[in-house]
């Protein structure tokens, strides 16, 4: 239970940059972006084949970025100067990158076991340090009794995603950031003010991008494998922590929100491993355990907020009819 | 300063549905000319001022600002010179960012956008001093959202963003059209004194005779794709409400007679 439940929360931190991007396109620029199920595809097949070729995993995984930023350039100039629909554009780069992440692995699975990967590279550093025993003594005396194999990743991932999301931020917030925000809040309004909202939104559709291939690359090496179908509803995963992050969590502020998105990711993944220890459910379940986890991420907090108006009203209903009883 | 020379536009060419838009226009502002624009819908004031701005192109004819051919610049890279206030409220702002962020975005209309911080705390305090020439209350609220706030201080707030950088040109659309008549005052005198205050060459559509009459040194009248009359000076001072009905009826007349004569 322990373990699998650390195991979540590693995958949950690296899906998290993934989120992040979905976070980019969905919220920002408010542009359902349905890339992403192949270009996660593209970063993990480009990582994998990559480091097959003896490229140091560390560049491996920014090839995989760039990899992803160029698919979704295509998908933004798909719908800014081909005039296509946002959602056909992006189905429509998600069906020719399927066909082109074969072509770049050669064949449907990649193994990276017997190959050097950024974690493996990482645990051997990480291994001299002596870190994991201090955290498993901890663990120990609270009365675990397997634990974790390593905590570099957990480690470093943290710091990596904590470090994406703080670059998002400020991002954000410079002027180009901002630009990039009204284009997805008021088009008219920030073409008004000399912004280009064309470049906006295939640069901006190209970083997120970029993130999720990042992402997809990262998990390839996490799991020593990269196969050409490890993408599919992957939107809907992007989605489902954006969303749980942000019922969960809050989105006042830029800030606020995409930790909320981190948080969402990480939770959504603790949700569902939680989800398949239920004894009848299993791992082909996993898709619509997703789509039920968003639906009531979505609905809640409106029910919620309706019942608590509900229950406003009828109480300054109530104040009104004791003042009135008072006065009879 | 804004020239427009012999712009014509059609809709639908060659279509049941063919509609002249422009025909023909001709106008010259010069350096701190403030022009209102009057006419009836479908006169072809909007689509003047789509032109000029470049959210349409002309069929044919310049556009020319400064003495530079604008015609064939699309509209982000017009809009560093030209600021523009849209007669919907909610349409000038960004409804999910905060006022100073918004501010900021104005700000950057005629400069380059770069990879640095949009709001500072040197522009916070120059965007407060702005706010507070609009006398809304908007400098303690630099963080809020700007959906929160109403239609007339959307207004106020869209007109000061467009404004504070002067604009070579200002375009106002009917932009107190969609506001109660108090807030519409509210935005009317703002107008003027912002326009006064920067020296700004501004063209102003309305369908306020009276607004038309009030604010500016020149008025046009357009009909049916064409300036019918135009007036400028102590000659438009004296003008009154009816004075511009009757020249309006008048000038449709003969318009109508020349159709008759031309099918005759």
């Amino acid at each position: 239970m322990l373990l699998s439940l650390f195991n979540a929360v590693e995958l949950g931190i690296i899906y998290a940059i993934m989120a992040l991007g979905v976070y980019l396109s969905f919220r920002v620029l408010d542009f359902p972006d349905l890339t992403v199920d192949g270009s996660f595809v593209t970063g993990a097949g480009v990582a994998a084949i990559s480091i097959m070729a003896g490229v140091p995993p560390v560049l491996a995984s920014l090839f995989a970025a760039a990899a992803g930023f160029i698919a979704g350039c295509l998908t933004g100039i798909l719908h800014t100067k081909g005039k296509i629909n946002a959602l056909l554009s992006g189905i429509l780069m998600m069906i020719a990158l399927y066909s082109i992440n074969l072509r770049i692995m050669g064949k449907p699975t990649l193994s990276l076991l017997n190959e050097s990967t950024i974690f493996k590279q990482l645990r051997e550093v990480w291994d001299k340090t002596g870190i994991d025993t201090f955290f498993n003594g901890i663990l120990a005396n609270l009365g675990a009794d397997r634990m974790p194999s390593t905590w570099s990743i957990i480690f470093i991932m943290l710091i990596v995603t904590l470090v994406i999301k703080l670059l998002t931020d400020y991002y954000l917030k410079t002027e180009v950031g901002l630009a990039l925000r009204a284009t997805g809040d008021n088009q008219k309004m920030i073409r008004s003010l000399s912004a280009n909202t064309d470049t906006l939104i295939i640069a901006g559709i190209g970083v997120s991008n970029a993130l999720v291939a990042f992402s997809g690359g990262l998990i390839a090496q996490h799991g020593d494998f990269a196969d050409v179908n490890m993408g599919i509803g992957m939107i809907i995963i992007g989605l489902a922590s954006v969303i749980i992050g942000e019922a969960l969590f809050g989105k006042k502020t830029i800030a606020r929100a995409t930790l909320a998105v981190v948080g969402g990711a990480i939770v959504y993944r603790i949700v569902v491993t939680l989800a398949l220890r239920v004894d009848f459910l299993d791992t082909g379940d996993m898709k619509l355990i997703t789509a039920i986890l968003v639906i009531t991420a979505l609905v809640t907090p409106k029910m919620m907020q309706a019942r608590r108006e509900k229950k406003r009203r009828l109480e300054k209903r109530a104040a009104l009819e004791a003042v009135k009883t008072e006065g009879a | 300063m804004l020239k427009l020379q012999n712009v014509s536009m059609t809709f639908n060419e060659a279509t049941p549905d063919e509609k002249k838009a422009l025909r023909d226009v001709n106008l010259e502002l010069n350096q701190g000319d403030f022009v209102t624009v009057i006419g009836s819908n479908g006169a072809g004031k909007s689509t003047m001022m789509n032109v000029i701005s470049g959210a349409l192109f002309p069929d044919v004819g310049d556009v020319i600002v400064d003495g530079k051919q604008v015609v064939h610049l699309p509209e982000y890279k017009r809009s560093r010179l030209i600021g523009r206030v849209f007669q919907d409220p909610m349409a000038g702002t960004s409804p999910s960012m905060t006022i100073e962020e918004n501010l900021a975005m104005a700000y950057a209309r005629n400069k380059k956008r770069q990879f640095k911080l949009g709001v500072t705390k040197k522009r916070r305090d120059m965007f407060r001093e702005y706010l507070e020439s609009i006398h809304l209350g908007l400098e303690t609220r630099l963080n809020a959202k700007v959906g929160l706030l109403s239609g007339g201080e959307r207004q106020a707030l869209s007109l000061l963003m467009v404004t504070f950088t002067e604009p070579n040109i200002l375009l106002l659309d009917e932009h107190t059209a969609a506001l109660d008549p108090s807030r519409a005052e509210l935005i009317t005198n703002l107008t003027e004194e912002v326009v006064g205050k920067f020296g700004l060459t501004t063209l102003m559509v309305t369908h306020n005779m009276q607004q038309a009459l009030d604010l500016g040194n020149r008025l046009i009248m357009m009909d049916n794709g064409q300036i019918i009359f135009e007036v400028a000076g102590a000659e438009k001072q004296a003008l009154t409400i009816e004075d511009l009905l009757h020249k309006f009826k008048e000038k449709q007349g003969t318009h109508f007679g020349n159709d008759r004569a031309v099918l005759g």
